[in-house]
């Protein structure tokens, strides 16, 4: 995929372009808030990374812009400043993710191919399908193998998250956002737990494990088959 | 400026200034009003009795002639206190009467006269003054002259006396305010002045001065307890700060030389390239668990520092119990902890929600870390209970467990900044966990407090119902 990164510190800018030419996509960099603006018009780009202050148009300004072009190319906002209120202005102003610096190339990784991956967009469909499991999001009824497997509400939220997400690296971050809606930090790592809870609800007595833990990064889940 | 000139222009001398120059122009006019009052009585009064005498004497003429208006003058004359008796000839020869040394002429005109005179009795003595008098002439039918009068040195005497005793009094309240007014200045000022000079230490970095406050509860006192108040609150923020700079300094420095020593001893003798990843995977992991740290701090001074009024909204308190709870209860059950939830929905509470739910998500995450798996007193598996309810305007989020508890002389220490006790060294955590609960509690007005549980610990987060209360003066 296309990506382009405005960021005003040109090492970090060029170890993001080098970092994702690595695992695979195309990525160009702007280092202020006009050049980033006048590319992200005219490239095709899948998704922006944008840092939050830049020189001569800072990022929420750009994202603006582009918003008011009409222009719908999903940007990650990256920002020093890592508030509960400085990420809700983020979003508000038309951005569609939060990083806070600093951050792991990993989470920055996954919430990107995230954000390309929403535009295909398999969201709106009633049943999601990872090789022989089944999650029905109408009858919140979920089966393996034709066998039914029962799951509190919240174990079921995170089962349809990550299979909203299938094949893709979803961080323990985004698990704690997007399924519990709590943008802080828990001490312990409460989010591993409940992921082996799930995964010996849904992969134990099966051959081949569905939900897979991803080192350094997170987990994902996806047809062991493939 | 001279002590002097500064005396003079405080507010204080200004007001005593003003205020005795009112009250001077209102004795002035009280007893100026008073004197010439009085004047004008004594006057009236002479004015009737000269009237009444004239009217008896003209009447004594009438019946018995010159020579009985003689007789009586000469009679009333001689009385002790008398008025004044005049009876002359139409040459102006005098028959009978007690004065003499009138002015030429003052017989000529009837009617009303003031006049200076010499009683009879001391018209000899030479070394006697004039005297003053108020007299009437009439004109008795056959050309006789009758002079009646009353001495004025009595009214005048009278008069001199009050507006004299006016003068006196307008220069003792002058006198006596000046003196009240510069007494009470230079009390005020003295107050004033020690208030700006502590002001100008605690400037100079004393941060430990206060106000000095005299003890009578007036104004200046209520305005330095309230300066101290916000003396100690500054104090406080001071000292956090700078034990924030100093744990930082010690907390952030020893896993930087770590991170510093492990990537220099990798580079020195690593040898193959797992012995390099090894070494860079252990290097993320320090500064993962370094920004894990920053972010904490970043926290606490921010919700310490913060107006209690950004992010705040009415939500659930039982709900958040609920989602917490569920949060770490897969978490406790591994560990072999039950983790009961007692909640009854609805609990409204008003705050940051985000805020308080980490709040309380750090009291759980501390109970399940310092838990023992197994009750030290009876055997049976070991308990968190968190609660949410209200207790009058207040909502108490409680955490309560049945593992080691906090010895009571470290309670109120554990809240402090990255305090962890020798025996809990082991466990991971930045040491931040109680610290940002009650930060974040004070930031709703409200206050975690560390309690036995019997056996355990019992944590409490007591918070305002209604959400923070803007502190009135």
């Amino acid at each position: 995929m296309r990506l382009l990164v405005i960021e005003d510190d040109r090492d970090a800018a060029d170890y993001l372009v080098k970092a994702f030419r690595e695992v695979g996509h195309v990525a160009d960099a702007a280092t202020d808030g006009d050049d980033g603006l006048a590319m992200a018009l005219d490239g095709q780009y899948d998704v922006l990374i944008v840092d939050r202050m830049l020189p001569k148009r800072d990022g929420l300004a750009v994202i603006g812009a582009l918003r008011a072009k009409g222009m719908e190319t999903p940007a990650l906002i990256l920002s020093a400043l890592g508030q509960v209120d400085d990420r809700v202005k983020g979003l508000r102003a038309g951005g569609d993710d939060y990083l806070p610096k600093p951050y792991s190339f990993s989470e920055l990784l996954a919430r990107v191919e995230v954000l390309a991956r929403r535009r295909v967009g398999r969201s709106e469909e009633t049943v999601l399908r990872v090789g022989n499991l089944e999650l029905d999001r109408l009858s919140h009824q979920v089966h393996r193998d034709k066998e039914e497997i029962t799951l509190q509400p919240r174990e079921f939220r995170l089962l349809e998250y990550l299979m909203q997400h299938a094949g893709q690296v979803v961080t323990r971050t985004m698990l704690l956002e997007n399924v519990w809606d709590y943008h802080f930090d828990p001490q312990t790592n409460v989010i591993d737990v409940h992921i082996s809870r799930l995964r010996s609800k849904i992969d134990k007595g099966f051959s081949q494990p569905l939900l897979h833990t991803i080192r350094g990064a997170g987990y994902m889940i996806r047809d062991g088959a493939r | 400026m001279t002590a002097l000139g500064k005396l003079f222009r405080t507010t204080t001398f200004k007001l005593t200034l003003v205020y005795l120059t009112v009250f001077a122009l209102f004795a002035a006019f009280l007893l100026g009003y008073f004197a010439l009052n009085t004047r004008r009585l004594i006057t009236e009064q002479i004015t009737d009795t000269v009237n009444a005498e004239i009217t008896g004497l003209s009447e004594q003429y009438r019946i018995g002639g010159i020579r009985r208006l003689v007789v009586v003058v000469d009679t009333r004359a001689r009385r002790p206190g008398s008025s004044l008796y005049l009876v002359t000839t139409f040459a102006g020869e005098s028959l009978a009467g007690n004065v003499t040394s009138l002015p030429p002429g003052t017989l000529d005109n009837p009617g009303w006269t003031e006049t200076v005179y010499r009683r009879l009795d001391e018209a000899e003595a030479g070394e006697h003054p004039e005297h003053h008098a108020l007299a009437r002439v009439f004109q008795l039918p056959g050309g006789f002259r009758l002079l009646v009068g009353r001495d004025l040195d009595e009214r005048e005497r009278l008069y001199n006396i009050v507006l004299s005793a006016g003068r006196w009094s307008i220069a003792i309240v002058i006198v006596l305010g000046l003196a009240g007014g510069l007494f009470v200045t230079r009390r005020v000022l003295r107050r004033v002045d020690a208030m700006t000079e502590t002001t100008r230490t605690i400037m100079h970095g004393d941060l430990g001065g206060r106000l000095p406050v005299a003890g009578t509860g007036d104004e200046l006192d209520r305005l330095a307890e309230n300066l101290n108040l916000m003396l100690e609150r500054i104090e406080t923020l001071m000292r956090g700060l700078k034990e924030v700079s100093d744990n930082i300094a010690h907390d952030l420095k020893t896993p930087l030389t770590r991170l510093r020593n492990r990537t220099e001893q990798a580079l020195r003798s690593a040898e193959n390239e797992s012995e390099y990843r090894a070494a860079l995977e252990s290097t993320i992991e320090e500064s993962d668990g370094l920004i894990r740290t920053f972010n904490a701090l970043l926290m606490i001074a921010r919700a310490e520092s913060g107006h209690a009024s950004d992010d705040m909204s009415e939500f659930d308190a039982a709900e958040i119990a609920h989602d917490v709870g569920e949060l770490y209860e897969p978490l406790a059950e591994e560990k072999g902890i039950v983790l009961k939830v007692e909640a009854e929905s609805p609990t409204p509470l008003k705050g940051n929600r985000e805020l308080i739910s980490q709040a309380l998500a750090n009291l759980v995450d501390n109970s399940i870390k310092y838990a023992q798996p197994r009750d030290l007193i009876n055997g049976a598996p070991a308990q968190i209970t968190v609660r949410a309810l209200g207790e009058g305007d207040r909502i108490l989020l409680t955490v309560a467990d049945s593992g080691p508890g906090i010895p009571e002389a470290d309670r109120s220490r554990v809240v402090e900044r990255f305090v962890r006790l020798e025996q809990s060294r082991s466990q991971p955590g930045s040491g931040l966990g109680l610290s940002l609960a009650s930060a974040v509690a004070r930031l709703h007005g409200g206050e975690l407090t560390l309690t036995d549980n019997q056996p355990g610990l019992k944590s409490v987060i007591a918070l305002p119902r209604g959400g923070p209360v803007q502190i009135a003066g």
